[in-house]
């Protein structure tokens, strides 16, 4: 018989909202996560101030789709470095994307270490649940595929 | 009116004077006196010589104007707390400065002080604000946002050539204040009694961080509770020009308070911290002197006024009625404003000079004593040296060239501002009840009350933006589609020096006296476990023999409780 692995698109989309760093302005992460929340995403919120190897245990054991880091004092330059422990951990089919003040100059580099959306202000809800969801089928289907694979 | 009705009113006149006239003798005394060599005729581009106040003798006199409004530098301080008000002395600019090194942070505020800044303002590196210092973070993040300072050789590099017994500070820097406890020791080894320094320990309300400001937060709410009160009595000894209490409005109203919820939230904090110095056995009329106040000033212009004219009033009442206190200076609710950093834009930056300008001119009108204006790179960036200079000269138009300062309270008597004054007096005092039954701010943030409340009304102006009933220049309405990218300068702190500053706070580390700091810390554990010691007393000697901010902080933590802040969704 043919083994029937339940459709992956089925159960929500989980998504883990957090802050890395010094900064402590969560205004911007708390109403993000109200948006995916309200979009019938399955939403994990810490307070600020998470430790990287702590998010990356966070994603592991939360088995998220996605990562949404909110940024307002300059905790962007360190993301690439989160990246990087995602993909050492073995996750890199999670997505990640970015909201807050990323200056322009400063959006190559993060571009380049896999960012899937960065979001500056006045971003709508519209533009960023949109994004939001799309990151998250992309990371699941790479996990539905992942999962074909092994077995 | 007949000859005879007017006569007789003179006559009684005569007779009796009225409160009235008695209030406005004092303040033409008090003004006369205080106003000294400023005192100038002053004449509009008509010709008409415009005086230093308009009163109800200018419309029509009523009891009413004594009781809610009043004169001056009087009682309930409605029209604000000094006789001159700006036509003495216009108000302090204190330039909120952090970056980089502390060298970098000498630099940028010798600048500003020749720019006309006659106060200083230090903002501590974000990683200062968690409590740790230089050695143990990512290099990347270090002196982004606020200056790395983490014992007293980086304060004394920092107040270069800066005449700290002559300029007020403000040291941005939360409980257990060790910035502050730094510069007692750069005072110390320059040889400036404590009497001599003066400013403000800002934003000391812990309050505020527990409920919005969050990144300010980083001992228990028992602990920093203890340690604000020993912080008061131990400035009101040994350095009595200082502020220690500074009660902060800007966060609450940032996270999404209204206005009149702000002045309602702010002036119950207050109360709080007044009462917890009053049950130690202080007087209030040795602590509410120095009880100062930091607002965040919008872009709603009217009501912004009304907002200070409204605290003002309540205040001075509490402060007699409630608290007990007898010297009019205990009455007066003096304060700090900064422009509301949250109206700017990113879309057309170069709108926000405009938006900033009009803000100052509501904080102006409000009766301020000190004041901040944002550079229009903040929705970006720390600000650069260019646009900082922009928003002290924005500063400097409004005061030099706009006339805004000749008349006092020059928005007073006018029937819109009045009425709304009184009822922003009106709906802050239904939020003070609230915060009162719940038994007192503490137990009313402690239990989330607040914070539900602030919740609730920033989620309310976010779907007026939303809905587009709110209209935002550039975001929400008169988009401009071809709108020209400005170029936005990101400075960052040079690498290599910020490797230099924290290899030298590395071999600082090794070469001080290890029993030196090991007593210290011992006493400092010792304090925090006694409630007969001074907590702050052990932090200002402990920094004294080289013990760092990142020292302090974690003993504090383990014997006081490390905090985190209560977050209702």
């Amino acid at each position: 018989m043919e083994k029937v692995f339940p459709n992956i698109t089925d159960i929500p989309a989980r998504a883990l909202i957090t802050k890395i760093g010094f900064d402590g302005h969560d205004r911007g992460s708390r109403i993000v996560a109200a948006y995916l929340r309200d979009a019938g995403m399955e939403v994990i919120y810490t307070p600020p101030w998470q430790e990287i190897e702590a998010v990356v245990q966070l994603a592991l054991q939360e088995d998220v789709d996605l990562i949404g880091i909110s940024s307002l004092a300059t905790d962007h330059l360190i993301v690439p470095e989160l990246m990087q422990k995602l993909s050492d951990a073995g996750l890199s089919e999670i997505e990640v994307f970015i909201g807050g003040i990323i200056p322009e100059q400063e959006r190559p580099m993060l571009i380049e270490a896999g960012l899937g959306g960065i979001f500056g202000p006045g971003s709508s809800r519209e533009e960023i649940v949109e994004c939001a969801q799309r990151l998250a089928a992309t990371a699941r289907l790479r996990k539905q595929q992942a999962m074909a694979v092994a077995s | 009116m007949s000859a005879s009705l007017s006569e007789q009113g003179f006559c009684e006149k005569e007779a009796k004077e009225s409160p009235l006239d008695v209030a406005e003798n004092q303040w033409k005394e008090d003004y006369a006196k205080q106003i000294g060599d400023n005192n100038q005729d002053i004449k509009n581009m008509s010709g008409i010589t415009v005086e230093p106040l308009y009163t109800p003798d200018n419309i029509k006199d009523t009891d009413a104007y004594l009781k809610q409004s009043g004169y001056p530098g009087q009682f309930p301080y409605t029209r604000g707390i000094y006789s001159t008000m700006h036509r003495g002395k216009t108000w302090t600019q204190r330039q909120l400065v952090g970056l980089g090194t502390p060298a970098d942070y000498n630099k940028r505020v010798r600048t500003m002080l020749e720019l006309g800044a006659n106060a200083i303002s230090l903002l501590p590196c974000n990683s200062g604000f968690r409590g740790v210092d230089c050695d143990v973070v990512p290099l990347p993040l270090l002196g982004t946002c606020g200056t790395v300072v983490n014992n007293v050789d980086h304060m004394d590099t920092c107040l270069e050539q800066v005449p700290i017994d002559q300029i007020s500070a403000a040291m941005n820097d939360p409980s257990p204040f060790t910035l502050f406890a730094f510069m007692l020791n750069v005072a110390k080894r320059r040889g400036i009694s404590w009497d001599k320094i003066t400013g403000t320990s800002n934003q000391s309300d812990y309050i505020s961080h527990f409920v919005a400001n969050h990144m300010f937060y980083r001992l228990s709410l028992a602990g920093s509770r203890r340690v604000l009160v020993d912080h008061i009595e131990f400035c009101r000894e040994h350095v009595p020009n200082w502020n220690p209490m500074s009660v902060v409005g800007q966060h609450i109203q940032q996270t999404g308070a209204t206005l009149a919820e702000t002045v309602g939230f702010t002036l119950s904090s207050a109360i709080q911290h007044a009462e917890d110095c009053l049950a130690r056995g202080m007087d209030p009329d040795e602590i509410l002197p120095r009880f100062t106040f930091f607002f965040d000033v919008s872009i709603n212009f009217f009501e912004e006024v009304a907002k200070f004219r409204a605290a003002r009033r309540i205040w001075a009442r509490i402060a007699r009625d409630r608290l007990g206190a007898k010297d009019p200076k205990s009455w007066r609710l003096k304060f700090h404003a900064q422009t509301s950093g949250v109206d700017l834009t990113a879309q057309q930056p170069l709108n926000n000079i405009a938006r900033t300008a009009v803000q100052a001119m509501a904080g102006i009108f409000g009766g301020l004593q000190s004041m901040h204006t944002d550079a229009y790179d903040e929705p970006f960036t720390t600000p650069t040296a260019k646009t900082a200079k922009i928003a002290v000269a924005t500063q400097n138009i409004l005061r030099e060239e706009a006339h805004l300062c000749d008349v006092i309270d020059p928005l007073g008597g006018s029937y819109y501002i009045e009425r709304l004054t009184d009822q922003m007096e009106e709906e802050a005092l239904v939020v003070m009840a609230k915060i009162d039954a719940a038994g007192g701010m503490y137990k009313a943030v402690e239990v989330g009350l607040v914070q539900t409340m602030c919740g609730e009304s920033s989620m309310a102006n976010q779907e007026l933006i939303e809905s587009g009933k709110k209209r935002i220049v550039g975001v929400n309405c008169y988009q401009d589609e071809e709108e020209e990218k400005i170029e936005v300068e990101t400075t960052r702190p040079d690498p290599v020096l910020m490797q230099k500053h924290i290899d030298e706070f590395k071999e600082f580390k090794k070469n001080r006296s290890e029993d030196a700091v090991a007593k210290a810390l011992d006493n400092l554990t010792r304090a925090a476990n006694s409630d007969d010691e001074n907590v702050f007393a052990s932090v200002v000697e402990a920094t004294g023999v080289g013990v760092t901010h990142g020292e302090i902080i974690s003993c504090l933590r383990a014997e006081l409780g490390f905090g985190h802040p209560l977050i209702v969704a």
